[in-house]
């Protein structure tokens, strides 16, 4: 008589190394790592984001405008315009001659653009000139992954423990934010574009025409928000502002959070060698000008620049509060965005309602499970009990499995469970019908055990099948809380089958295998 | 012990035509709730529009959170009572998305607290923009298609044992797709499509079983997608994953009835006991197909009860489908096959 073969032996390790796996979740103690919760259990907040990628394409543009006309200007060479109109360039000139000598610089200098029209249009001759497909699309997928960096950056610094962020698609980005407290302030910093400018305001130019819609070429109405600490109320100032830059943040080397001397949270900023120059060069040839300091659009504060300043090193003023100069801080230091970024999909949940949700969830595994166990004792008898032993392991199959696996359980995971207590004593229950059947035929016990096992393994493999496609079909397609569904559906369909056709069977062995009587309590 | 006695011999193929009007009024209600509802109630998850889940710590009332929200010019507000008992819980629905869902959470905070005096916990926030609707929407279909296609792969390979002809199938399906798909037609009307595509093919190439339990499917969606619109209830992505799980739930039953189905009908040759024999074979797998219904009801009544509001519609989803997929494999799935078996002696 073989107490122990090869196959209880191989069923031993199996469960032993699922508890193994599943200690660390209860007991802290073990070196493997504990079950992932999903982020609608632990809280947290789930964002997409979505690049607007074809501004930095038009970004681009802009850039290359400004280089043509540059050399345009070096040349001598006359012309009427050169602008972005959409994601094309637009050129215009006067003569023959001109456009001679401009084809000449596009062919030399600008050789990646394509001339998709030249006209004659009003006595001048217009060209149109595009970037390649090719070229567009790497300006994208550039654009893409240095958001993703910077985003990266900026929640490093923020302070997140965890956090996954991950491009989705073509100008997609996935961030999953566990134990995010204040979700508005995260995004903020996440969605800030940082782009900072440097400009001198239009000295010249008329407020109250500007604001009538009557403004200076080369110039643009911008506004500074400003709140009274005392009643909360924000105006908004308007100033007139030359559009050339000057100088912008991709110089900067540090920004940090300073104070002034009433104690005012300010963002001091410092350039790098080159940057400091520049900031040099500006000042002095500048004084008693007003420079105005923008981020994204909004001017921050218009200084009147009393002296050449040196060193590199300015700040930026404008009543923030503690929390705003820090993210100011941190959005300057992680650099701009390439291109902004809109908010399309976002989930937070907060940690109570998680906590909730997890007491819940085990409430009702706990309730369904205790009743599927009253239920099969009940019904089968001593052979119930096996039955109830198995679906407990399988319990703990799946929970070893999650955490081997680092899987994330989720809400709807956890639903998943509950639903694999209810279909694992499927497998057992399609066993012990045929047993029984077997029996009324006449057959002693350990044959209509060996007949009932052999017929229904095939069964219970087709019926379990089915389910395991949909399981497999969710994972592919779902995303966070669908997924976790899909891992503990399929990894519950896995584990009854094993409990059934191996594990039951290895005890309904052992225990006849003692017996010579031909009963069976089933 | 024993629900079903074990000589039991119920004559459920007789009742056939009865269980064809309760079908056919199952699947009229579904269509007259779908056409009344205009479709499915897509929840933001496929429609975009944003939600906040608040909570009080006193008594609230539902009107006065609504009042205090009129300010905010949200675009189709709803407020809900949310969560059993004293829980003092809120859900407040808007089709607002996007920019203006950017700090939504603590405009309906704010103008909640100045309405009603009381500051809200910010439970849960959800907005997802009308694209990434869309594409969810468009991946929920897939995933459906999908399923459908490999299950109808297995069912008619392994019950037929006719893999070839299962793949012939499954390359007409996705042929199917494809044309229609030059076309620019939407998913629903593509899956439909492929659907009729495959019956045809099945009843063409005499594949009964497969297509007993392919219509049994159908019938057992439909009827659940129809349940869930006749009571309003939002369709959700958890909710296309208890849709996909009922597919392989009601599967599952349909397979072992026909397990058995075939195992009696191994060296039969006289095809004229065959209503007898299919009836025995419902009755000799009807102890097992109602303990397992039972078992799983049982947790999901649990979950249904217990488990909180979130997972409250998930839980629904699948009771009915349980119901109905237990209901199918015996009342439709396998008169099918009959039908079917019984046409090809005639014919």
């Amino acid at each position: 008589m073989k107490l122990l073969t090869l196959k209880h032996g191989l069923v031993l390790i199996v469960i032993l190394a699922a508890i193994i796996w599943l200690l660390p979740t209860f007991t802290n103690t073990w070196p493997h790592k504990k079950i992932n919760l999903g982020l609608d259990l632990q809280g947290g907040m789930h964002l997409v984001l979505e690049v607007q990628n074809i501004k930095a394409v038009e970004a681009e543009l802009e850039r290359t405008a400004d280089e043509i006309k540059k050399e345009l200007r070096q040349d001598n060479i006359l012309h009427q315009g050169v602008s972005r109109q959409g994601n094309m360039l637009v050129a215009q000139l006067p003569d023959q001659e001109s456009k001679a000598a401009f084809e000449q610089i596009i062919s030399k200098e600008f050789s990646n653009l394509k001339v998709t029209s030249a006209g004659v249009q009003d006595g001048s001759i217009g060209f149109q000139l595009k970037l390649p497909e090719d070229e567009m699309d790497m300006i994208r997928k550039m654009a893409t992954d240095q958001a993703l960096e910077t985003i990266r950056n900026r929640i490093d610094e923020f302070g997140v423990s965890e956090p996954d962020i991950r491009i989705q698609g073509k100008n997609r980005i996935l961030l999953q934010l566990p134990g995010i407290n204040d979700p508005d302030r995260a995004k903020d910093l996440i969605g800030k574009t940082a782009q900072l400018t440097f400009q001198l305001v239009d000295e010249d130019a008329g407020i109250d025409a500007a604001l009538k819609g009557n403004l200076p070429v080369g110039s643009m109405l911008l506004y500074e928000k400003r709140t009274d600490p005392a009643t909360g109320n924000t105006t908004e100032i308007p100033h007139v502002i030359k559009k050339q830059v000057l100088l912008d943040g991709s110089l900067l080397v540090n920004a940090r959070v300073e104070f002034d001397q009433f104690q005012q949270p300010q963002v001091g900023i410092e350039f790098n060698r080159k940057g400091a120059h520049i900031f040099d060069r500006i000042t002095g040839e500048n004084i008693k000008k007003r420079l105005a300091i923008i981020l994204d659009n909004t001017v921050y504060s218009a200084p009147v620049i009393q002296d050449r300043i040196a060193g590199g090193k300015a700040v930026i003023t404008g009543n923030f509060t503690m929390n705003e100069a820090k993210d100011l801080a941190i959005a300057l230091r992680a650099g701009s965005l390439p291109a902004p970024v809109t908010i399309i999909e976002e989930r937070t949940v907060g940690p109570t309602l998680g906590a909730d949700s997890i007491r819940m969830g085990m409430i009702s595994m706990l309730v369904g499970g205790v009743l599927i166990l009253l239920f099969m004792t009940i019904y089968y008898r001593k052979s119930g009990l096996i039955a109830n032993l198995a679906l407990i392991l399988n319990i703990i199959l799946i929970g070893g499995g999650l955490a081997a696996f680092q899987a994330t359980l989720t809400l709807p995971g956890i639903a998943g469970i509950i639903l694999t207590i209810g279909m694992a004593v499927d497998a057992n229950v399609i066993i012990y019908e045929r047993i029984r059947e077997e029996l009324r035929w006449g057959k002693t016990a350990a044959a209509a055990v060996h007949a009932g096992f052999d017929r229904a393994a095939l069964t219970i493999l087709d019926a379990n099948v089915t389910t395991l496609i949909a399981a497999i079909v969710l994972f592919q397609f779902g995303t966070g809380p669908v997924k976790g569904f899909a891992v503990t559906l399929g990894l519950g369909i896995v584990a009854s089958l094993f409990t059934a056709l191996v594990l039951s069977r290895s005890i309904f062995d052992l225990v006849l295998q003692k017996k010579t009587t031909s009963s069976l309590s089933i | 012990m024993q629900l079903i006695k074990s000589d039991i011999n119920i004559d459920f193929l007789g009742k056939r035509k009865i269980a064809m009007v309760f079908s056919g009024l199952l699947i009229l209600a579904s269509i007259i709730g779908l056409v009344i509802h205009k479709g499915p109630n897509y929840g933001i998850d496929f429609a975009g529009g944003a939600l906040v889940q608040v909570k009080f710590n006193q008594d609230v009332s539902i009107g006065q959170v609504r009042d205090s929200l009129a300010g905010l010019n949200l675009k189709d507000l709803s407020v809900q009572d949310f969560g059993e008992g004293d829980t003092h819980e809120f859900l407040i629905r808007t089709a607002n998305t996007g920019s203006e869902g950017t700090g939504l959470a603590q405009a309906v905070s704010a103008a909640i607290e100045k309405g009603t005096g009381i500051a809200p916990e910010i439970r849960r926030m959800e907005m997802v923009g009308p694209q990434v609707g869309d594409d969810l929407k468009k991946q929920a279909l897939l995933a459906i298609f999908y399923s459908l296609l490999f299950i109808t792969i297995y069912i008619s390979g392994r019950f037929e044992l006719k893999w070839i002809l299962s793949g012939v199938t499954a390359g007409a399906m996705m042929a199917a797709v494809y044309f229609l798909s030059v076309f620019n037609v939407s998913m629903p009307i593509l899956i439909t499509g492929a659907l009729v595509v495959s019956l045809a093919l099945f009843w063409r190439l005499r594949l009964k079983y497969a297509m007993g339990a392919m219509i049994a499917l159908i019938h057992d969606v439909f009827i659940t997608v129809g349940i869930f619109c006749i009571f309003d209830m939002d369709f959700s992505l958890p909710i296309i994953a208890a849709l996909l799980t009922i597919i392989g739930y009601s599967l599952n039953d349909t397979i072992i009835v026909f397990d058995r189905i075939r195992e009696n009908i191994k060296g039969e040759s006289d095809k004229t006991g065959l209503p007898a024999l299919f009836n025995q074979s419902i009755n000799q797998t009807l102890s097992r197909t109602l303990l397992t219904s039972v078992t799983t009801l049982i947790v999901l009544l649990a979950l249904f009860f217990l488990g909180g509001e979130i997972i409250h519609n998930f839980a629904f989803a699948m009771i009915v489908g349980v119901v109905i997929g237990t209901y199918s494999s015996i009342f439709v799935a396998t008169p099918i096959v009959l039908f079917a078996s019984l046409k090809r002696i005639n014919g």
